[in-house]
């Protein structure tokens, strides 16, 4: 029997990236493409976003994609199969606004590609010619090629080194696109936000629908404390309850990265302090 | 005056002690005291503090007898009749506007200290495991009350011991809402909550936790399961002050950082893995309890705390014992100056904030003197700032629920019972009158209750 919050599959997909299954019914009966959950490893740890990857509301689970980069991080890859999660909370967020665009582009950035994918999936659903940029540092970095070639039309593939496909980033292969001629009714992109921003700056006036999906620093993810808080179109909006998602053109992208920094002294001080348990 | 004595005053920690940690500032009283300041209780009072004061009802003079007794067991009878939660509301209520505020004893000499003795007969039932008493046959009928806050956790004690099958739902890993992530442990500690929550569960509630309703289950797909839905989910949308540089970092919405220091327990950081920013200087912008909770807290951590308010001292609006716990602990206070906005020295954190100079105009509303800008500004420097100027009603549910009808402020219309715009769906506390108090909050809990109550026994 299994229980809920029970990690019931992991894999490591890549160097520190992993995929995982939690079963979550109550969150899987509910979800839609561009929602998240919200997870606590244990009951000390932090309140993390997570996007969901895919779900299944028959059986009752819910598939996440994370790298490895902080503690709480490192925390959920220490969980063996079989182990339970402290807290899993969601879905959140509005779900991404899909529907008949026409030809859609698609642009993913690492642990984005995933992100990315169930989007995807439901824009290819609903009858799109779904193109799709994926980027890597490098192609043993490369996650999610094959799951994205599934509900793409076409697959352009860039990694930073060049070890596969395009050499550069996605928005090199995104300029490309644009330049050959190709038109796009959408733009999603989903990564860092420094690929977010880039892919924003040269899609806007040439594609009219663009969403980016914000990785801000969260807590409550309910809309209450207000530490997800971003610029959009001069207003202040809350990650959680009013995206993840959000008109690019829109998103004050430098704030955003300015947010992000706020706890990278604090970041170094937990990790360090994880190793020096001897828990890595 | 004589005859009636003065009033107990509860002890504290000494302040230079008690800024240094989390642990509780204000002492429970002995049952000596108790007696003591229960008996300062006149006879023929027509209880203004019941009827007026408390927004409850609590039998106040009855259960004051019973404590002039030593009869702790039947006054915490009483108190629960109309507070499920005295060890909570005793510490937490707004007495000096409400029941003590309304005491008849104010007129000749000083009014009974009645939180304080409340607050010691609910920890009294609590260390000695006083149950309650469920009263009622089961009425086979099922009450979803979705938020754990102060109006949540009276309207299922409530519906429980009327005989309601009644489920608790909370978003959070722990339950109690503002009384979890808000409230400080140096005010309100985390044990006498799980305590409080032990006996809910005690009474019959089903609590659930990490369920948001809105997307995890919506309003439509609770009212399949249940006969009723109470939706007590609170003001928890922060207000933002809309001047230049509010998003850079360092500067915390009250609830952001609360959370962090209360429900995360970010003061224990990095055992605990949740971090928070701690300033050397921090400035604290407003001044109702929810900043003073939070200035409290800097301090704790190891700040040197600067309260700002565009008002003056006699316009604060915390609870008089906060403000001075606060003086006490060291947190300054700067008044009559306003944010006009937000500096940095590196571009991405706060290192100053430019403050408008404010004078006292004409009376507005609440009968405080309007706060007007004088046009004269001055720079204060800071590291750190928690911005604490009010919340509005949490807007997860009504934007997931078209059909609910919600006002220009996104309060739920509810008619003067609590009934929502949807049948069957009941609303209370601050997601129905804006911010407002734990015990307000608790009123509605109680009058919803008894709403559900009549119309269930309809059908």
């Amino acid at each position: 029997m299994i229980k809920e919050r029970q990690i019931i599959y992991k894999k490591e997909l890549a160097t520190n990236i992993y995929e995982m299954l939690i079963e979550a019914p109550k969150v899987a009966r509910a979800a839609h493409a561009g929602q998240f959950v919200l997870i606590m490893v244990d009951e000390k740890g932090e309140r993390v976003p997570m996007t969901l990857v895919d779900w299944n509301p028959e059986v009752g689970w819910i598939k996440i994609v994370y790298q490895e980069v902080g503690t709480s991080t490192i925390k959920l890859s220490m969980k063996k199969v079989g182990d339970e999660i402290y807290y899993i909370a969601g879905p959140l967020g509005h779900p991404s606004r899909v529907s008949k665009f026409g030809n859609v582009l698609m642009v993913g950035g690492g642990v984005g590609i995933p992100a990315l994918y169930p989007i995807a999936r439901e824009l290819k659903r609903l009858g799109n010619r779904v193109i799709t940029v994926i980027g890597a540092k490098t192609s043993n970095a490369l996650i999610y090629e094959k799951e994205m070639s599934e509900v793409s039309d076409e697959v352009y593939i860039t990694t930073d080194d060049g070890s596969k496909g395009i050499k550069g980033f996605t928005v090199d292969a995104v300029k490309l696109l644009l330049n050959n001629g190709e038109k796009f009714d959408a733009v999603w992109a989903v990564g860092p936000a420094l690929m977010m921003k880039a892919v924003a700056e040269v899609t806007n006036g040439k594609i009219p629908v663009s969403y980016s999906s914000l990785n801000s620093i969260m807590v409550c993810g309910v809309g209450m404390c207000g530490a997800c808080r971003v610029t959009v179109g001069n207003k202040t909006l809350l990650t959680c309850v009013d995206g993840p998602e959000f008109d690019s053109y829109q998103v004050n992208w430098k704030e955003l990265t300015i947010r992000l920094q706020a706890y990278k002294k604090e970041e170094m001080i937990s990790l360090e302090m994880l190793k020096g348990a001897g828990k890595v | 005056m004589s005859k009636i004595g003065h009033r107990l005053e509860p002890k504290t920690r000494p302040p230079e002690i008690r800024k240094k940690d989390f642990e509780e500032v204000e002492l429970t009283i002995s049952p000596e005291e108790a007696i003591k300041e229960a008996s300062r209780d006149i006879k023929f009072c027509a209880a203004p503090c019941s009827f007026r004061g408390c927004p409850v009802n609590v039998n106040i003079p009855g259960f004051l007898k019973k404590v002039s007794e030593g009869d702790f067991k039947e006054a915490y009878k009483i108190l629960i009749q109309n507070t499920p939660v005295p060890s909570i509301t005793g510490r937490v209520c707004q007495q000096e506007i409400q029941c003590e505020g309304q005491c008849v004893l104010r007129r000749v000499g000083e009014p009974i200290a009645i939180g304080a003795v409340e607050r010691f007969v609910g920890d009294w039932a609590l260390e000695n495991n006083i149950e309650i008493p469920v009263t009622s046959e089961k009425k086979h009928k099922k009450v979803a009350v979705v938020g754990s806050g102060p109006s949540g956790i009276v309207a299922a004690a409530d519906l429980a011991r009327m005989g309601y099958d009644v489920t608790m739902y909370e978003a959070f890993h722990i339950p109690g809402g503002v009384l979890a992530y808000g409230i400080p442990e140096f005010r309100l500690p985390k044990r006498i909550l799980r305590k409080e929550f032990e006996r809910l569960q005690n009474l019959g509630v089903n609590i659930e936790l990490g369920v948001v309703v809105g997307t995890t289950y919506t309003i439509p797909e609770l009212l399949k399961d249940y006969n009723a839905v109470f939706l007590g989910v609170g003001a928890g949308r922060p207000i933002f002050l809309n001047v230049p540089g509010e998003n850079l970092a360092g500067i915390y919405t009250a609830n952001e950082f609360l959370t962090r220091v209360n429900l995360m327990k970010a003061y224990m950081f990095p055992e605990y893995d949740t971090p928070i920013h701690v300033g050397k200087k921090v400035a604290v912008i407003g001044a109702g309890n929810t900043a003073m909770d939070a200035a409290r807290s800097a301090l704790r951590l190891g700040a040197d705390v600067y309260v700002i308010y565009r008002r003056g001292r006699n316009e604060v609006s915390a609870r008089a014992v906060e403000f001075k716990h606060a003086e006490e602990e060291g947190v300054k206070f700067i008044f009559w100056a306003a944010p006009v906005e937000f500096e940095s020295n590196d571009g991405i954190n706060v290192s100053s904030i430019k403050l408008m100079k404010m004078k006292p105009g004409e009376p507005d509303r609440s009968g405080r003197p309007r706060p007007v800008p004088t046009g004269e500004t001055f720079n204060f420097d800071t590291d750190m700032v928690i911005t604490a100027i009010g919340f509005y009603p949490n807007p997860l549910i009504p934007q997931m629920t078209p059909d609910l009808k919600v006002d220009d402020h996104g309060r739920v219309v509810v008619d003067i019972e609590g009934r929502t715009s949807i049948p069957r769906v009941y609303a209370g506390g601050d997601i129905v009158t804006g911010e407002s108090t734990v015990i307000e909050a608790m009123g509605w809990g109680r009058r919803v209750a008894r709403t559900i109550d009549k119309d269930l026994q309809k059908i």
